[in-house]
């Protein structure tokens, strides 16, 4: 009974979409190269974003000077010329 | 300013007179009435959260976007075009179809065809059947397949009071007449189609509204397209609502004279046009204008907005203009016993100077009159278009007319008509407030029965037409070019035929679709009723 409730729920959030988007009122093909459209591009956005956010959000860090992690004698001299 | 003080000669109410003040900005504060208070109820026009329109206008986008690529495999040779084309000779011309209207319906208006233009096989009453049509080609043509969907509700025709039956005692008196003069008239009003009916039908109306004189025509738009032209001309001033009706605009159009559009409903915006017209005048002259003419609806259509008769009337008389009123959808509909708003705000109908309605709305035929002073329409008898060049109405129809103001005014002696009035009155109460609680967004006045739905999205609108029908419930959808492109909606038109079971049936499934399809727009859902205890007995607390 889940896997139904689930199916139907799935069918209505599918209805939803075609209603939002205005995609309802188009012919199956053009449903078809609409959705294709929009399925590439949110996977391009979730590959790029898988790829490269870790690397920006570590560049972004280090830059802010909050967790150096590498480079961590360099930032202490930094520390120690500006002290003494 | 200086308060003025009206004093009103009535019969006894003098303790509920208001003072009426008419301050600078022209607004008023009480109403006075022939010694009855009227609260005109507010219009609601509520605006839809912002998400909604972004939606609204990215499901535009998108739809045009695919419009455009279809224009391109069309012009390209790779889809057949099943609209009219130029011919190979005349490419190289000025195009013929591609401006936006064009492109509108080619690629969106017909996507969503079905929704309109649907084969009615019965009589439009409160319930109807349709003749049910598919399309192999995406609503480019259409089969019937012979079948029939049966005992619709009808929620779409303008049959207020319910006089759309074909009931044989109510109709005799139509028979009757039809048996006496035919059914066609064969001339003009001015020739020799002036029978003795129609002067009998003018008689009735003038009396009915309450005016000295009246005069009826064939065509409802025409009453207004061909008569407005003779009442104003070259150096004459309109100041028109900003949604009149486009026979209005039409009529308008035609007789040459200075358009101005203030805004719906607008007071203060009627008044800056006003003030400004009779201070500046003409606009390269500066004479005087010949006439300033006021030309409002009593219940718009499109949005079923009451009109400010009150003050509307208040500005005529402080700026010395003429006010047209066109009661299409509210005589009979409307008022304690269906006489219109002027009955409706308690305003002697002496004080509009041009009183236009349609015959097609409340009372079941075909037509309009235009009633007022009676040098106005012996005026119009002679100088209007429609009177002189149009055939005049035909005889059954002029019959039924006839029975329909009588039954409405109750003397033939029955309480049929005035039990109309009232269960019209009550079903539009009921249906607007039940569509208000369940939450959507519904705009207009409480004493209107033209209830408009919003629905919004493009996609939306076509879902909902074809999924009542589904439910056997006929809707009118409406789109752009009737409405502003973010404002699509669904309109009903209550009527005195409707049952208490009908209306239930009808609130249910639009409860059931509008959480289906999301409509509930509103937010400001009042709480819900009070679930009724289910006890049996109470204890009484001493």
């Amino acid at each position: 009974m889940d896997m139904k409730n689930m199916r139907e729920n799935m069918g209505w959030l599918y209805y939803q979409y075609l209603l939002i988007t205005g995609i309802y009122v188009l012919e199956p093909w053009e449903q078809s190269i609409f959705n294709t459209l929009l399925f590439t591009m949110v996977a391009m956005v979730i590959y790029t974003s898988y790829v490269f956010v870790p690397i920006h959000v570590r560049l972004a860090l280090e830059f802010c000077m909050i967790s150096p992690i590498t480079y961590g004698h360099f930032f202490a001299i930094n520390v120690l010329v500006i002290t003494g | 300013g200086e308060p003025d003080r009206v004093d009103i000669n009535t019969q006894g109410n003098i303790h509920n007179n208001r003072q009426t003040r008419i301050q600078e900005t022209g607004t008023y504060i009480g109403q006075i009435t022939r010694g009855r208070q009227v609260i005109r109820g507010e219009d609601s026009f509520e605006e839809a959260p912002m998400y909604v329109a972004v939606l609204t206008y990215m499901g535009y986008g998108i739809v045009i976007l695919f419009g455009y690529f279809r224009d391109f495999l069309r012009a390209v040779g790779l889809e057949k075009c099943h609209q009219a084309q130029e011919r190979e000779e005349q490419k190289d011309f000025v195009p013929l179809y591609q401006d936006f209207e064009n492109f509108y319906k080619r690629n969106l208006y017909m996507r969503v065809r079905d929704n309109w233009n649907r084969p009615i096989c019965s009589l439009p009453g409160p319930v109807f059947d349709v003749m049910e049509r598919v399309s192999d080609d995406y609503n480019w043509t259409f089969r019937l397949t012979g079948k029939t969907v049966e005992n619709v509700i009808n929620m779409g025709s303008y049959n207020y009071l319910g006089f759309a039956e074909n009931n044989v005692d109510f109709l005799k008196t139509v028979a009757e007449e039809t048996r006496q003069y035919g059914v066609g008239v064969c001339s003009t009003r001015q020739e020799l189609g002036n029978f003795s009916i129609h002067e009998k039908l003018e008689r009735l109306v003038a009396e009915f509204l309450g005016v000295e004189s009246a005069m009826a025509f064939g065509m409802g738009f025409a009453t207004n397209s061909m008569n407005i032209p003779a009442l104003v001309g070259k150096s004459c001033l309109i100041l028109s609502d900003e949604l009149n009706h486009t026979s209005l605009i039409l009529g308008a159009r035609l007789s040459g004279a200075t358009i101005r559009v203030f805004k719906h409903n607008n007071m203060q915006s009627l008044e800056k046009l006003l003030k400004e017209a009779i201070c500046s005048g003409q606009p390269r002259t500066h004479r005087a204008w010949k006439k300033i003419l006021i030309m409002v609806e009593g219940i718009y259509s499109m949005e079923g907005s009451l009109v400010r008769l009150p003050e509307i009337l208040a500005l005529k008389k402080k700026y010395k203009a003429y006010l047209f009123l066109d009661e299409a959808h509210s005589i009979g509909a409307v008022g304690p016993t269906g006489r219109g708003v002027t009955e409706h705000f308690g305003v002697d109908p002496n004080e509009v100077d041009v009183l236009m309605g349609t015959f097609t709305k409340s009372f079941g035929a075909t037509g309009g009159y235009i009633a007022g002073k009676k040098e106005l329409v012996d005026y119009l008898r002679s100088h209007s278009h429609s009177a002189v060049y149009a055939t005049a109405m035909s005889p059954p129809v002029v019959e039924q007319i006839i029975r329909a103001i009588k039954c409405i005014m109750g003397v033939d002696g029955t309480t049929e008509g005035q039990r109309r009035v009232r269960q019209l009155s009550e079903n539009m109460c009921y249906f607007r407030s039940r569509l208000k609680e369940m939450g959507f967004i519904v705009y207009g006045n409480q004493d209107s029965p033209v209830v408009p739905l919003l629905l919004y999205l493009p996609g939306k609108v076509g879902a909902f037409s074809r999924a009542m029908l589904k439910r056997k419930i006929g809707v009118v959808v409406v789109g752009f070019p009737a409405t502003p492109i973010t404002e699509a909606r669904a309109r009903f038109c209550v009527s005195a035929a409707h049952t208490r079971e009908m209306l239930d049936k009808v609130l249910q499934s639009l409860d059931e679709l509008g959480d289906h399809i999301r409509v509930k727009f509103s937010r400001h859902r009042p709480s819900h009723r009070q679930e009724l205890y289910n006890e049996t007995d109470f204890e009484l607390d001493s």
